[in-house]
Parts: structure tokens; C-alpha cells; sequence
């Protein structure tokens, strides 16, 4: 350790020139659909303020704050950050059981003042931040190699353990769905990937028989029979489907959505907005908004590839996919294709926390777009 | 030790390679979420848009007013009143379902029964429906649970219809009433206004007859609900037909004079025009109050009504069997004048006694005075009702050409009138009793049929249609509605009877002199005012066998006998004698008394009858048939008639 680490991978940038370099065509895409989010709110309030969209102008003001801020911030400081992020998540987790007060059947929240915290949303970056740094540290043949493969797999694990207690099925999905990914695209072994996908099938009569919640099994049960109940569990899935499917080429018009206007769809200001989305702009709207979507998810990509780390290019995957993931299985439940699981749409649902993590998340693949330049040594622990 | 090895450059080509697989994984998902919304909403749009409007869109039955019911001056005798009814929406009651029903039992009286029933229809309705607390309310208790609304929450004041009967029971065999649905009328009737809460439909008489008329179709008011089915606006409405009104050929006057006269007897009475058949008052008594079933029946009510034996539910006019008794001697008379036995010249004498056989039959002088009639022609038998008469005449006749000439007279057959339940009565034949009974008709048969009893019964609207015929000598049958919807009712003009002139005028002849000659059965309750002179015939119903022993030592006094068993009084008339206007038919149940006192009953109503004839009174009232009548010129809420067509060469 005669030189000093970081030495030769300095470039050293000033405030203005971090200002300069943040992705504005991607802070405008994100605008235009938190707009369309809190459009919906008033929307599905009836044309009203009251109780979502103004609130939810708050989260996203504040959101875009958090983000921009995020994102000039050395990425190097963000991954000395990474592990002690990840500890303080898990402190909240496990925290959440013991504060944490009941909600929809599942213990979620923790009350911070006027804010709702959901520990599973921080989480996600956390295990996104430090997964990345302990990855980041091993060459392509120690991934696969079974001490640090453990490792990674049980800090993926622990969270998913207690955010499946909650019980929270879907984030703990996305958990595990974001962990996983990072280990396959670190360079994990094929030869650990097809057995264990094996595996996987052959553990899901398994788990149908002794993992999941009745409320789970019959989510998955009113999914595979709506018809066969459609005034009863089928009713969220159908009539989110006659939502989206009254909505037509055109929709129906802004605020004309009869579906969530009087109250047919569940849960219309979070899982379901975007489906109120759908009614009330059609095919050509939905359509719209899904190359929004597309859009960012390409700058991520493209800003992952780019970065000349590998914590940086992880860190960005890693955070695409977990926003990709939340699209994926919210458009996919909400439209019938896969069984009803608490999900919100990012970006469009209401809700305080989720907004901020996903913004937060924003925040660091803008900070890893801004220092991509940036060349961290494999054996560097970050900055600090 | 070098900062960067290769090791560091292969896993970035490890990873952009996996990074664009991922990428690639992802537009895959994304052309799926693309490809189901182009199925959900272009390829199924037009089937999701159906369902979205199915669910928005609720169609709610509106009850269609129902008709009223004339008399033929126009007298509302159905209508429909304000029902000032108080209702409680729970969800608004703030201070609870109990403590509100407490509060509004402070302005109105509330039963505890009234109060459990309420707590029922909430408990079974979601919490926004308005359920009725209190209904019928008078126009001052409504008053004063609107002067409190302000300290009743959730509790709304409202107006509704009910049915109306503002003569109570003096028509209520006539109009019949309304009540709730039954389940077995709705499997019966796919009129979706059957299962509406609260609906009524006809039960008895015209309510029944005409429902379908009066009740008019089914209004619907589209509107806009939330999943909870709660309205959130009317979208459109359709207020369906209004029932149709009726008009009937009944004066109510002369009716209210019918039902008073017969007050509390068991007893029937109907009053008809002889020349159209029109019903101008038709009443059985006892009646009930029709507004009870309306509101609701109470147990003890209904235990009254069945178990009464003056059978109030009984319409005694159309479904009551009686024996005619001597009210059935014109019909004898004409057919043995038809058969040609009683010729001008054909007298039996009546020594109060006749043997056919080795049965002895009795007049009922002899009963009575233990004398006979002496010598009679046939108009003299009618007079006297001379029973021996009939015995040799009828004997002579024969059951089958009696039967005949009973049957022109429309006697054994429905008379057809437009209320439910009638009865035929039975006229014999030998036929008849060889088919019924395989037995041979006895000679004994035929003289009990002589003086209307044994086989032959008859309801009181066949005797007034009987009597009908013998005036006008006309096949007319009694109508009682005269128009539905402003649409006469269909009137064909009733054919000549089969029978000679001469046969009618000397029956007619023989009715006249009951009642207008010294001696008649009935002379002493004959109309003296000019003009009116009613001709008519008494009859007296035996309701039980008089046995050998009885005959010997006399028969009992019907004073002195149980009411069950005492004789029918019966009476036929009608008026004016030269030129017949109106028939009139009165029974009283178990009412046989010395004499035929209960005729005047039948003279009040046929008085009042004629002089409200509008040929006598041409300036005050309509004419049921004329396209000419003056407009009604007399007090009280009279209107004329529906428009009538002009009958082409009438």
C-alpha cells in the first residue's frame, strides 16, 4: 500500500461542472411522470386535491430534492456509505416489528412524524449500495467462489427473511429479484444458476404448501379462476380489467374514469392508479407512458455500461431493475397476467416513502452517470 | 501490487454482455405489457366498455300511478292519497339507530312492534337506504316531525302514494282491494313492477279484474352508482304509462242507499237498467274496510273477517248460491204459457193441498192460514204465489221445458260480468240428473224446482238478470264497467228473448198486480209516487228440510228458530211497471219474517233509482248511453262520462 489508492483515478470536478453533467433529459422524463402521477391522484379524488395529489406534490418536490442532491455527491462517499446503509436498513426492519403498527393485515410502517417510513423501500437501495461494494471487491472467479457467494446470498437473504415476515410478498420478490441479479451480473458461475433455477421449480409446490399466506394463496387461486368469484376475491382483478380495457384507443378523458371515479377499482390512488391511467387515456396514453418508462430504463442501462467502475456500473444496474421490476409486476398484476401482489407503480402511486427511495435511487445512478469517469480500485472501501 | 489487473477488464466484459441480455429480457417484458394492453383495449375494448357502463349504470323501477275508479257521474270511488310517511337513513343517524327511534317516538307514537320492524329493514339494508319509520301519518303528525327535523338526524319526511277507498267498505265488493305481492303472484306475472318493495296489485273484484289496466307499465329511472350501489346522479328517466282509469255503470248514491238500507244483514242486493244491463248499485253485505289491507292487515281483523258468519269476504252478489224459491215462479209461469198449457183460459184451484204420488205437498196458505187460493189463472198464482198452482202447472210442464225457458232467462250460467269469482248457479234438467246422479228425474224433483227449491240455485245477479229479460223481454246480461282508459268497453245491443209477447205480458201482467193490487204478497210496500210503480215478486228460500212430524204439528216460526236456520227473503222487482227501466234483486240471508217487510229495502233503492234516472231528470244528469245528455248540473265533485263514439246508425 505505498501509493495512495484512489490516486490515479482522480479527476477531480467541480460543483458547476457536476451541474453540467447531470442528466437533465432524465430529470425531465421523470418529471413528466410524477406529473402524470399526481394528474391521476386528483384525478381519482374526484377532481380534488384532497387527500393525494397535494400531498403527493409535497413527496416529489422533496424527491426531486433528495435526488438531485444524491446525485452530486462522489460515488466514492456513496460506497463507503454502502455497508453502514445497508446496517441502518436492517435496523429499521427488525425495528418494524417491534414499533411497527398493523396496516392492510401486514405490519409495514414506521411513523415518522407525518411521514409513513417503509423500512422494505429503503432496503432495496440498501442491499443495492452494499451488494455492490462487497461485489465490487471480488474478481469474476472469487464471485462463484463459495465463502463469497455465501456471503452475498446472506446479505440478500437476511433482509428477505424479515420483510417476508412482515408479511410483505411482493417487495420481498424484488429483493430477492435485485440481489439475484447483481450476483448474475457480477460474472456468477452458470454453473451455480442452472441448478439452482432447478431448484426453484422444484421448491414451488413446496412453498404453496407451507410457506405462503392464505391471503397469498388465494390471491394466486382468484388469479388462475377469476370468473369463478368475480363479486368476491376476483373483483379487483376484474375490474381492473374492465378499467383498462373500457379505457379504449382514446380513454375515456381526464378525471371522466367511471371505473375509479365511483369506486370500483381497490385501492385506486396506489397498486391500481395506473390502471385508472389506462381508463381515463387509452390505448395511446398507456402506450405513451410505457416508452417513458422504456426511456428511462435505456439511460440506466446506458449509464451502467458507461461507468468505468465496477461499483458504479452495479449500483446503476442494480437500481434499473429494481424500478423495472416494480413496472414489471404492478403493469403485469394490474392487467390480470400474473396474481394480485401489493406492488405500487414508481412514480405514479401515491405514497411517501415509496417516492422518495425511488428518487433517492434516482439520485445515485445520476451520481454514477456524473462520475463515471471515476475509477475505484478493486480493493477500495470508498472514500471516507 | 497494481491497482487494476485484468481481471478487472474481463468481468466488465462479463458484465456488459449480461447487462444487455438483461436489457433485452426487458423489452421482452415491456412488448408483453404493450401487447396485453392492445388486447385488453383495442382488441376487447368495445366488451370492456359494455361491462364498465353495466356497472356505472342501474336501472331503478318507478311505480306508475295507478287508475282510479269512477262511478258513472265521475265520483272517485279508488283513487290515491299522499302518504305522509317518515323514513330514518342510518348512516346519518349520528347518536345511533335507537336513540333516534326514541326521539322520533317523542313526536309520534311508535309501537315497540313498529320500532323492532325498523331495526330489522335497517339491519337488512345498507346504510344509506332510507327505511320507512312511520306511514299514513295524519297531516298533523307530519307537521310536527317536520317542525323537529332539525334535532333528528338522518331522519327525512316524505310523500309517497297509497291507495285510496274514500267510501270505505260501502263498495269494497265491487272494487275489491289492493295488498302486497304474494311470491307465487310473482312467479305468475313477469311484470318486473311485481317484485318492487312495496308494490300492491289488485286482490279481489276490479282491483283484481282490471290490474293490469290500472296498474299501468313500469317507469325506470337510469342512474349513476358507485360500487357500493349507492346514486350518485340521475342519468335519465322514463316514467312509464299511468294505469288506466275506469269508469263503472254504478251511482254511487244509489249504492250508499243499497248498503244502508241492508245494513248489518247477511244480505245482497243489485240494481240494474234492464234495456243495457248496466249495474247501477251492487251490494253485499257485511263488507270490511278495503283500506285495511292497503295498510296491513292486524290479526285480529282477519280473525273477524274469516270467521264471521255473515261472511263479510263474500261477494253474496256473484258467488252466493241461494234457492230462488218463488222468485223462480215467473220463469214456471212463462214456460207453461210457452208450452201452451196455461192458455188465457187455464185456472187450477188450490185447496191449500196436492198429492202427486203418495207425497202430500203443502201451499203456503195452508201452512200459514190452513186455506187454500181457491180458483187462479196464472197472473193470479203470481199474485198470491200460490204454490199449488205451480205444483199442478209445473207437474204438467215438465222439468225439461221449465228448463228451457229458465235458461232464455239466463238462468244455470255465468251472466258474465267483469268481476272475478262467479258462480252459475245450477239449473236441473233430467239430462242433467241422469248424467250427474245416473238416476231417473223424479215427479217429486220437478215440483220442488215449481216453487224454487231443491235442485235449482241461483245467485243473485242471475235473479236480477232474469228479472232483466222478463221486463224488456231483451237477452241482456249485467255490465258494471263502462269504460277503461277512455275505450267503452265493447256493448253489443242484446238480442230479442226467444219468448212470445204475449207470454211476457201476462207474467209481467201477474208481477204488476204483487205489488199494485189489494192482496199482492207485496202490495203493502208498493211505490205509490206516480210514475215510479214497481211490479215485483217475493220469495221466501226454505234453508232446511221440514220433516214429516214438523208438517203435523205445524211448521216452527222462523222467530223462533236459530238464525242459521230461519229462510232466505228474497225479493225480484222492477220499474216503472209500464215501461221498464230498472230490475232490482234483494236477498237477506236467514231474514224470512211473517210477510215481505224487507221489500221496502228493495222500493227505497229503486225510487231513489228512477227519480236519478236521467230521463227524468234530464238537466242534471248525464245519460250513460246518449251522446246528447247535458252536463251535470248538481253538487259534489261530478264529472261527465269519457268521450263515447257515436254508434253508426244508432
Amino acid at each position: 500500500m505505498a501509493l495512495r489508492p484512489y490516486a490515479a483515478a482522480k479527476r477531480t470536478l467541480s460543483f458547476a461542472d457536476k451541474l453540467l453533467e447531470v442528466n437533465w433529459g432524465l430529470v425531465l422524463l421523470i418529471c413528466m411522470i410524477g406529473l402524470a402521477g399526481i394528474a391521476m391522484l386528483y384525478s381519482v379524488a374526484n377532481a380534488h386535491f384532497q387527500p393525494w395529489a397535494l400531498r403527493q406534490i409535497g413527496h416529489f418536490t422533496l424527491g426531486l430534492i433528495v435526488m438531485l442532491a444524491a446525485s452530486v455527491i462522489d460515488i466514492r462517499v456513496w460506497m463507503s456509505l454502502a455497508y453502514p446503509a445497508y446496517g441502518f436498513a436492517l435496523l429499521l426492519l427488525v425495528a418494524v416489528d417491534v414499533v411497527g403498527h398493523v396496516g392492510l393485515g401486514a405490519q409495514r410502517w414506521i411513523s415518522l412524524g407525518p411521514l409513513d417510513l417503509q423500512p422494505s423501500e429503503l432496503m432495496k437501495i440498501g442491499l443495492v449500495l452494499a451488494l455492490s461494494r462487497f461485489l465490487h471487491g471480488k474478481s469474476i472467479e472469487e464471485v462463484s467462489k463459495p465463502v463469497p457467494l455465501a456471503i452475498g446470498l446472506a446479505m440478500i437473504g437476511i433482509p428477505a427473511i424479515f420483510v417476508v415476515l412482515q408479511p410483505n410478498l411482493g417487495t420481498t420478490l424484488i429483493i430477492l429479484a435485485d440481489g439475484c441479479s447483481l450476483l448474475f451480473l457480477a460474472g456468477l458461475s452458470w454453473w451455480w444458476i442452472a441448478p439452482t433455477l432447478g431448484a426453484v421449480a422444484a421448491a414451488v409446490p413446496l412453498a404453496w404448501r407451507f410457506v405462503l399466506h392464505d391471503y397469498q394463496k388465494a390471491r394466486v387461486e382468484t388469479f388462475i379462476h377469476p370468473e369463478a368469484d368475480a363479486l368476491g376475491k376476483g373483483w379487483n382483478i376484474t375490474q381492473a380489467k374492465i378499467a383498462i380495457g373500457s379505457g379504449g384507443v382514446a380513454g375515456k378523458g381526464f378525471t371522466q374514469g367511471t371505473q375509479s371515479r365511483l369506486n370500483f377499482l381497490p385501492e385506486k390512488q396506489t397498486d391500481f392508479i395506473w390502471t385508472s391511467f389506462c381508463e381515463e387515456f387509452g390505448f395511446v396514453g398507456a402506450l405513451a407512458l410505457l416508452v417513458l418508462f422504456a426511456v428511462v430504463i435505456f439511460y440506466g442501462v446506458q449509464t451502467a455500461m458507461s461507468a468505468r467502475s465496477q461499483f458504479g456500473r452495479l449500483l446503476a444496474m442494480g437500481i434499473i431493475l429494481n424500478f423495472f421490476f416494480y413496472i414489471m409486476i404492478n403493469g403485469l398484476m394490474v392487467m390480470g397476467l400474473i396474481p394480485v401482489v401489493g406492488i405500487p407503480m414508481p412514480l405514479l402511486s401515491y405514497g411517501g416513502s415509496a417516492m422518495l427511495t425511488v428518487m433517492f435511487g434516482f439520485g445515485l445512478l445520476m451520481s454514477v452517470h456524473i462520475h463515471r469517469q471515476v475509477e475505484i480500485p478493486r480493493h477500495s472501501g470508498g472514500i471516507i | 501490487m497494481p491497482l487494476f489487473d485484468k481481471k478487472d477488464k474481463s468481468r466488465y466484459a462479463t458484465f456488459t454482455r449480461r447487462s444487455v441480455g438483461m436489457g433485452a429480457g426487458m423489452t421482452a417484458v415491456f412488448a408483453v405489457l404493450a401487447g396485453r394492453l392492445y388486447q385488453l383495449q383495442i382488441r376487447d375494448g368495445d366488451q370492456y366498455m359494455v361491462e364498465a357502463e353495466d356497472n356505472r349504470v342501474s336501472e331503478r323501477l318507478i311505480a306508475p300511478p295507478r287508475g282510479r275508479v269512477m262511478d258513472r257521474f265521475g265520483v272517485e270511488l279508488a283513487n290515491s292519497r299522499r302518504n305522509y310517511r317518515v323514513l330514518l337513513v342510518s348512516e346519518q343517524a349520528t347518536e345511533g339507530v335507537a336513540q333516534a327511534l326514541d326521539t322520533i317516538g317523542k313526536v309520534i307514537v311508535l309501537s315497540d312492534q313498529q320500532k323492532k320492524k325498523v331495526q330489522h329493514d335497517i339491519a337488512m339494508n345498507k346504510k344509506f337506504v332510507p327505511v320507512p319509520v312511520a306511514e299514513n301519518l295524519t297531516w298533523e303528525e307530519f307537521s310536527r316531525v317536520n317542525l323537529h327535523l332539525p334535532y333528528l338526524p338522518g331522519v327525512q319526511c316524505d310523500v309517497g302514494e297509497t291507495r285510496d277507498y274514500p267510501f270505505g267498505k260501502e263498495l269494497v265488493h265491487i272494487l275489491g282491494y289492493v295488498a302486497s305481492v304474494s311470491p307465487q303472484e310473482i312467479d305468475k306475472d313477469a311484470d318486473p313492477l311485481m317484485s318492487l318493495p312495496g308494490m300492491r296489485i289488485g286482490k279481489r273484484g276490479i282491483e283484481k279484474q282490471f290490474d293490469k289496466q290500472i296498474r299501468g307499465s313500469a317507469g325506470a329511472s337510469r342512474v349513476e352508482v358507485n360500487a357500493y350501489g349507492r346514486i350518485i346522479r340521475e342519468l335519465g328517466k322514463d316514467p312509464g304509462e299511468p294505469g288506466e282509469d275506469i269508469y263503472l255503470t254504478i251511482d254511487r248514491e244509489v249504492q250508499a242507499l243499497a248498503d244502508q238500507r241492508l245494513g248489518d244483514e247477511s244480505a245482497a242486493m243489485v240494481v240494474m237498467d234492464v234495456n243495457n244491463g248496466d249495474v247501477i248499485a251492487l251490494s253485499s253485505t257485511p263488507g270490511f274496510d278495503p283500506n285495511w289491507f292497503n295498510v296491513g292487515l292486524t290479526n285480529n281483523q282477519w280473525h273477524d273477517l274469516t270467521t264471521s258468519d255473515h261472511k263479510p269476504l263474500l261477494n253474496k252478489v256473484t258467488s252466493g248460491i241461494y234457492p230462488p224459491g218463488s222468485t223462480f215462479k215467473p220463469a214456471v209461469a212463462l214456460a207453461a204459457i210457452e208450452a201452451g198449457i196455461a192458455t188465457p183460459d187455464y185456472r187450477v184451484t188450490c185447496n191449500g193441498r196436492i198429492t202427486v204420488g203418495n207425497h202430500t205437498f203443502n201451499c203456503w196458505a195452508w201452512t200459514t192460514y190452513h186455506h187454500g187460493h181457491g180458483s187462479l189463472d196464472v197472473e193470479g198464482a203470481i199474485k198470491n204465489s200460490c204454490d199449488v198452482f205451480f205444483y199442478e202447472t209445473a207437474r204438467r210442464v215438465g222439468i225439461d221445458r221449465i228448463h228451457d225457458a229458465a235458461r232464455k232467462l239466463g238462468m244455470g250460467a255465468p251472466t258474465g260480468i267483469e268481476l272475478p269469482g262467479e258462480h252459475s248457479g245450477l239449473m236441473p234438467s233430467s239430462a242433467w240428473k241422469q248424467k250427474t246422479y245416473k238416476q231417473a228425474w223424479q215427479q217429486g224433483d220437478t215440483l220442488s224446482v215449481a216453487i224454487g227449491q231443491g235442485y235449482v240455485t241461483a245467485t243473485p245477479l242471475q235473479l236480477v238478470q232474469q228479472t232483466a229479460r222478463l221486463a224488456s223481454g231483451k237477452a241482456v246480461s249485467p255490465r258494471i264497467v263502462h269504460s277503461v282508459g277512455g275505450k267503452l268497453m265493447p256493448r253489443p245491443d242484446a238480442p230479442k228473448l226467444d219468448i212470445s209477447d204475449e207470454a211476457l205480458a201476462r207474467v209481467r201482467s201477474g208481477m204488476n198486480r204483487v205489488m199494485n193490487e189489494g192482496g199482492g204478497t207485496a202490495f203493502n210496500w208498493r211505490i205509490t209516487e206516480p210514475g215510479f210503480e214497481m211490479a215485483g215478486k217475493t220469495g221466501t228460500a226454505q234453508v232446511r228440510a221440514y220433516s214429516q212430524e214438523e208438517h203435523a204439528r205445524g211448521i216452527t216460526k222462523n222467530s223462533a228458530l236459530d238464525w242459521k236456520l230461519r229462510d232466505h227473503a228474497l225479493f225480484v222487482g222492477y220499474a216503472p211497471v209500464n215501461d221498464p227501466k230498472y230490475a232490482v234483486v234483494s236477498i237477506i240471508e236467514h231474514g224470512a219474517v211473517q210477510a215481505h217487510p224487507h221489500v221496502a229495502f228493495a222500493r227505497d233503492v229503486m225510487l231513489l233509482c228512477q227519480q236519478r234516472d236521467p230521463s227524468r231528470m234530464p238537466a242534471a244528469w248525464p245519460v250513460t248511453n246518449s251522446a246528447s245528455a247535458a252536463p251535470p248540473r248538481v253538487q259534489g265533485a261530478v264529472q261527465p262520462l269519457p268521450p263515447q263514439p257515436v254508434k253508426a246508425g244508432g
